[in-house]
């Protein structure tokens, strides 16, 4: 529980549903605050605490507030800083899924005896004939998931997500109708760790090789200007980038061993080929064949049509029908037969016009010792 | 379905004897006068409230009831009688400085830290030994002729070890300083007698022996002077100002009179209780599993634990949902757990200090209980050190 709706409102509807049900909220480390200004950070504050305790309390259920400080700062926050330095993008969710919430919290529940955890994410687990499906939210703008994808069968086995066959405007409904104090709550947003939500001079403070500036380059490596740390760009990026050329350049591909920012013409930005590292299949083995998929690239990308070919070492390559534009290491890529999620995993690389798959290096996604 | 639930937290609080209640009961809606009223209903309240006053003081071994003072609760004592004697000693030009431990309640350290940081007090915090015994002669180093005040805890909440506090409360006298002692946690589990014993001021709190909440009492020795806190009307020996808590004071001093009236009695089944506890807890977790406190010199109530690389807020949940009731210096309800102090004070490393659990019975625990927990604690340790080793 995060004090949130969505999760205020999933413990309402168990409740309602007759679970015994016990609440749980995860301390996580955030940014100490800077100087006079209190920290910002949308979770685990003294309000949002206040809020899950009081929403637990009208609900008649025990509420605690697990410390996951440390293991959050020495894997999901380090992991951030870590891949921004190798040119990637990730997504912390992903990981604070794959790493924390279906993990480690999972099993705090498991060992309490519990049968389920329960999330207020917008998604579906439906149980069929050959095991458990993942499916998108009804609310399809609301889909969470993307950010699920690496559930494997035995989670999924654990898993309830209440909030996932209603529409953000029936939760709120509910919450309403079971006069829940945070009916009428903002949205939460972006990283939960940023003291201001200001991800560039994060990365500044914690980060000695994340932010150094480095050169703009064509893709013949012709010096075009200067950058002031990769981080600070995004693919398909085109304003800002304070060069002068005779067509409009984008940012197309990120050289972190040059600490580079490669910059190209606008069909550049178009790929066809990408490849996924950590692929998680939901049904537990990869498909003997190359399938069809609709293959989102990020959060909020739209499906794209796409060929999935699984490889060996839980990896894969996707071969879009048209070129999609914005592909970015590090996101996830996660495919999708209409409602149905098929599993995806981590952007490693994706084809240059030669051909080849660009390789960029690849930090291990085992779990750090702290 | 209820699940039958195990109180193990005694030393937080207890619950309220019936014949407390009973005695009390009267109080509010019959007696009900204000105790400084020159009429009868006021005559009757006070005539209640000294009796009350004097029943504390025979039990406790004062030499007089005046020396009996009702305040609010345990930590309003122990701020009188600190900041109370630091300012009335500052007012007579009489010494200036404050000799504490390291492990104290934080009613005393935060009130002694804060008269040294906001009013220019000096301040001795003594360390204590891995037990967690204050050394006589570490007091002996550092007292001074200014010294006030020497304030040593009878016993500790968080791990029972109980302080030689005659052999403290002597040195401080033979300096010439005041002594005063939290006794919160020991009073009713064990005799006293104040009048010969080196003791200028002895904190209570009844809600710890099955009295009421919302009352504290401090055994102020004739001569003392105090500075009050509360200040007013001349209530308590112009003490402390206020309307006293009749039906409270009578509650207090009836919990007292019953825990003396039964003290061999109780403190033997305390003792069963607790030795078992510890002896189960200790052999089904040989390895990870330390008794923290003093071995022998301890509170009878309390087993006091430490598992390593264990939250003691996380064992503290899966024991509430086990039904069974503990608490942890460490524990915080904000899921902000800071290694515990008084663990740290031991010279335990970092591996144990956030794995802090305290277990203290009561008169109405029983055997069964103890035995489900000897039965259930360990298994949900080692259920703990196994997330520990995945997720380290």
């Amino acid at each position: 529980m995060s004090g949130g709706v969505d999760s205020s409102v999933a413990a309402a509807l168990l409740v309602e549903k007759g679970y015994e049900v016990i609440g749980m909220m995860m301390r996580l480390w955030s940014e100490p605050g800077m100087g006079e200004q209190p920290a910002l950070n949308r979770c685990c504050t003294p309000d949002q605490m206040a809020d899950a305790r009081r929403v637990a309390n009208q609900l008649g259920i025990p509420f605690y507030v697990l410390d996951v400080k440390d293991y959050f700062r020495h894997t999901i926050v380090q992991f951030f800083i870590d891949e921004h330095e190798q040119g990637r993008t990730p997504n912390p969710c992903i990981e604070c899924n794959r790493q924390i919430r279906f993990t480690y919290l999972l099993q705090q529940a498991l060992v309490l005896d519990a049968d389920f955890l329960a999330t207020g994410h917008y998604a579906q687990v439906a149980q069929t004939a050959t095991g458990y499906q993942l499916r998108q939210g009804v609310d399809t703008a609301k889909d969470q998931s993307y950010v699920l994808h690496m559930l494997t069968q035995q989670q999924l086995a654990h898993v309830l997500f209440p909030v996932g066959e209603y529409t953000k405007d029936e939760v709120r409904g509910l919450a309403r109708r079971f006069g829940l104090p945070v009916a009428s709550k903002q949205e939460s947003q972006d990283l939960c760790f940023l003291g201001d939500n200001d991800y560039r001079r994060f990365l500044r403070e914690y980060s000695q090789r994340a932010a150094q500036p480095g050169e703009i380059v064509d893709e013949n490596g012709r010096f075009l200007g200067h950058h002031t740390g990769l981080p600070f760009y995004t693919i398909g990026q085109r304003k800002g980038l304070g060069i002068s050329s005779t067509e409009p350049l984008y940012v197309v591909a990120k050289d972190s061993e040059r600490n580079a920012l490669v910059v190209g013409p606008r069909e550049r930005l178009g790929q066809q080929r990408l490849r996924v590292r950590d692929v998680n299949w939901i049904v537990g083995i990869p498909p003997a064949e190359p399938i069809h998929a609709a293959v989102k690239i990020r959060y909020k990308a739209a499906g794209a049509a796409a060929t999935v070919t699984p490889l060996p070492n839980q990896e894969a390559v996707v071969e879009f029908w048209e070129p999609v534009f914005g592909i970015t290491p590090g996101q996830g890529a996660v495919f999708f037969d209409r409602a149905i999620c098929l599993g995806g995993g981590i952007i490693a690389d994706y084809e240059q016009d030669d051909g080849e798959l660009q390789p960029t290096t690849t930090i291990p996604l085992t779990l750090r010792v702290s | 379905m209820q699940k039958q639930r195990i109180y193990l937290d005694n030393g937080a609080s207890t619950q309220l004897d019936r014949q407390v209640l009973q005695v009390m009961l009267p109080f509010w809606t019959e007696t009900y006068g204000n105790s400084s009223s020159h009429h009868s209903f006021g005559r009757q309240a006070e005539q209640a409230l000294e009796e009350a006053r004097t029943t504390v003081a025979k039990l406790l071994g004062a030499a007089a009831s005046e020396e009996i003072v009702f305040t609010g609760c345990g930590s309003e004592s122990d701020n009188l009688a600190v900041r109370g004697a630091m300012w009335a000693a500052r007012a007579h030009g009489k010494g200036n400085h404050l000799i504490t431990s390291c492990i104290e309640h934080s009613a005393v350290g935060q009130t002694a830290v804060s008269l040294h940081t906001h009013h220019g007090f000096d301040l001795t915090i003594l360390p204590v030994d891995h037990s967690g015994q204050v050394r006589p002669a570490d007091l002996e180093a550092a007292i001074r002729p200014d010294t006030v005040l020497v304030s040593i805890m009878a016993a500790n909440n968080e791990i029972g070890t109980l302080q030689p506090i005659d052999e403290l409360g002597a040195i401080a006298h033979a300096y010439g300083a005041l002594f005063h002692t939290d006794a919160v946690q020991a009073v009713a589990v064990q005799r006293w007698q104040l009048a010969q014993q080196p003791i200028d001021l002895l904190s209570v709190a009844p809600h710890k022996f099955y009295g009421p909440k919302g009352m504290g009492m401090l055994y102020v020795r004739q001569g003392v002077e105090l500075q009050p806190e509360l200040t007013g009307g001349s209530h308590e020996n112009g003490l402390r100002a206020g309307t006293v808590n009749v039906p409270f004071a009578v509650g207090a001093a009836k919990a007292l009179e019953l825990a003396m009236a039964d003290l061999p009695e109780t403190v033997a089944h305390y003792q069963r209780l607790r030795d078992r506890l510890i002896e189960g807890v200790l052999t089904a977790v040989p390895d990870n599993a330390i008794l923290t406190g003093h071995p022998t010199h301890r509170l009878p109530h309390n087993a006091s634990f430490a598992f390593r690389h264990l939250s003691g807020n996380d064992l503290l949940m899966h024991l509430d949902m086990a039904g069974i009731a503990a608490s942890s210096g460490s524990a915080c309800k904000s899921g902000d757990p800071k290694p515990s102090a008084v663990l740290e004070a031991l010279g335990l490393g970092r591996e144990w200090t956030k794995g802090g659990l305290r277990l203290t019975v009561g008169r109405h625990n029983t055997m069964d209980e103890i035995e489900q927990v000897v039965a259930t604690l360990p298994r949900l340790v080692a259920k703990l050190q196994k997330i520990h080793v995945m997720f380290a």
